[in-house]
């Protein structure tokens, strides 16, 4: 894959000394982060770190205090067309999934296309249909989101986000409210996305995962980037101690 | 002996074998032509009664709405504003605020060159439906305030801006929340408005008094008005019943 070599201007996604406080707590210190189109990034670090915040920050899920922050060349700023534009292209799946359990799976992927893109009812539909094969659960399509399994759930939330087709796809934590045995049908399908060339960022602890599709890998620890590499560097000789620690630990059993 | 029989006396009072004199369910007797005539009066007041409630509460419905959604915003201005609301209305009592309303209001659209005329039937209604909009603003604050976050944040990723989100994702998650407590906010104010009769509204306490008046037989009058509103608000909580099995039964899907 040609990901790292794209020149700057095609950036899917650049943060510029991103500087980010919860009152006093100062819980994002100078992120420099890009990614290129078609690249995938997959964060990882200790809770409380910082990582969620930096996926929440690229979509205005959280707003940032300093710096800058760029989505295929738009600047992310307060004015709300540029929230809009940023948030059409970025799409985003939940830890908890955030199905909207008083809908049908269907009504589920249909709503953001019907209501924000203007599109008919039959068009969103058969594009519905057409991402839920894709997740491989076309079948549940009349169900409700609490009908499914967990991890049925988490490929539906895939599916409502590819429905908007966006460009760049944020994974906070997919999988940590899984069952194990559920993991990997869900891994599964973003392994799928990454090897069709969908622009990823990805916080997650799935190792194996990240081995497998990461192009860069990120270690955040307390606030800040500790660590950036490619996954072969990263997990052969990491520099610091505490990324050492750290995939110790996780690599442990 | 003595004092035996001293107790005994509003027993006897009570199971009507008194003397004749102190007793008079002659005039609500529906088998004498003059009861008959009585009974009619004061229940044609019924209408007014209902007429007035329903209006208060879908106008209360509207305005509690429209109140609660400043009090959901990032901004602590908004906050402020339904705080402001909130507090002021709640504070004031419904007899002084009916005053106001009737007396009052007239005269400042007089001052500002409108001629709208307040009959006692919209300055009722009016009172009725501002006292209870405050209650309303925090029931629909506590209801939307009770789904969970992500929801939101779903519905922004999918490219949904405020008011389709609510729309379409949190109000009608927050509907089955919202309806029992506002169904009960509707008994009082079946209750309240009995104030109506103070500025002259003839509903159902309004009836009973000109009747005590012109009969005297305020035992007999009050406790059929008494029965009066009890048969209202049984009607009504019958209602509320149904509609929370109704609500409940769905959540099960």
């Amino acid at each position: 894959m040609p990901a790292q070599t794209q020149p700057r201007s095609t950036q899917a996604i650049e943060l510029k000394g991103v500087n980010k406080w919860f009152g006093t707590f100062h819980v994002l210190k100078n992120i420099n982060l890009s990614v290129g189109l078609g690249e995938k990034v997959v964060i990882c670090g200790p809770s409380g770190s910082g990582k969620s915040t930096v996926v929440r920050c690229i979509n205005r899920l959280e707003e940032h205090q300093e710096g800058t922050i760029r989505v295929d060349g738009v600047e992310l700023t307060n004015d709300p067309k540029s929230v809009a534009a940023i948030r059409s292209e970025v799409g985003m799946v939940f830890q908890q999934f955030n199905l909207f359990p008083h809908l049908t799976v269907l009504e589920n992927l249909t709503l953001g296309p019907i209501k924000a893109r203007g599109m008919t009812r039959s068009e969103a539909e058969a594009r519905a249909m057409h991402y839920l094969e894709r997740v491989h659960i076309p079948d549940q399509a009349r169900k409700r989101p609490s009908q499914l399994s967990g991890g049925q759930q988490q490929r539906v939330a895939i599916a409502r986000s590819l429905c908007m087709e966006p460009k760049v796809l944020l994974f906070d934590e997919p999988t940590s409210a899984l069952d194990p045995e559920m993991i990997s049908e869900v891994l599964d399908v973003m392994v799928t996305l990454a090897e069709e060339g969908m622009t990823m960022v990805v916080v997650t602890h799935e190792m194996g995962f990240a081995r497998k599709v990461a192009d860069q890998m990120v270690f955040m620890d307390a606030g800040e980037i500790v660590e950036q590499g490619p996954p072969e560097e990263f997990f052969g000789s990491p520099r610091s101690p505490r990324c050492q620690k750290f995939l110790s630990q996780i690599l442990q059993h | 002996m003595k004092k035996l029989l001293l107790l005994a006396l509003p027993v006897l009072a009570l199971s009507g074998c008194s003397s004749s004199s102190t007793w008079g369910w002659y005039v609500i007797n529906p088998m004498t032509p003059g009861g008959w005539i009585n009974i009619k009066f004061l229940i044609s007041g019924m209408g007014d009664t209902i007429l007035i409630s329903v209006i208060a509460a879908a106008l209360s419905i509207v305005v509690g709405l429209v109140v609660a959604l400043p009090g959901l915003s990032k901004k602590r201005g908004w906050r402020l504003v339904n705080r402001i609301y909130v507090e002021f209305i709640r504070s004031i009592p419904l007899l002084p605020m009916l005053f106001w309303v009737f007396y009052g209001l007239p005269i400042i659209f007089r001052e500002m060159g409108l001629n709208i005329p307040i009959d006692p039937f919209w300055g009722a209604v009016i009172t009725l439906a501002l006292s209870d909009s405050a209650f309303t603003a925090e029931i629909y604050r506590a209801g939307i305030q009770s789904i969970a976050k992500g929801q939101t944040e779903a519905a922004q990723t999918i490219g949904l801006n405020y008011l389709q989100t609510m729309r379409y994702v949190i109000l009608p998650q927050a509907i089955r929340r919202i309806l029992p407590p506002l169904a009960n906010q509707f008994i009082y104010i079946v209750k309240m408005s009995a104030f109506a009769s103070v500025i002259g509204m003839q509903e159902l306490t309004r009836r009973a008094n000109e009747l005590v008046v012109t009969e005297y037989r305020p035992l007999e009058i009050y406790t059929l008005l008494i029965l009066e509103y009890l048969v209202l608000v049984l009607i009504i909580s019958a209602g509320v019943r149904w509609l929370e099995r109704r609500m409940g039964s769905d959540e099960r899907g």
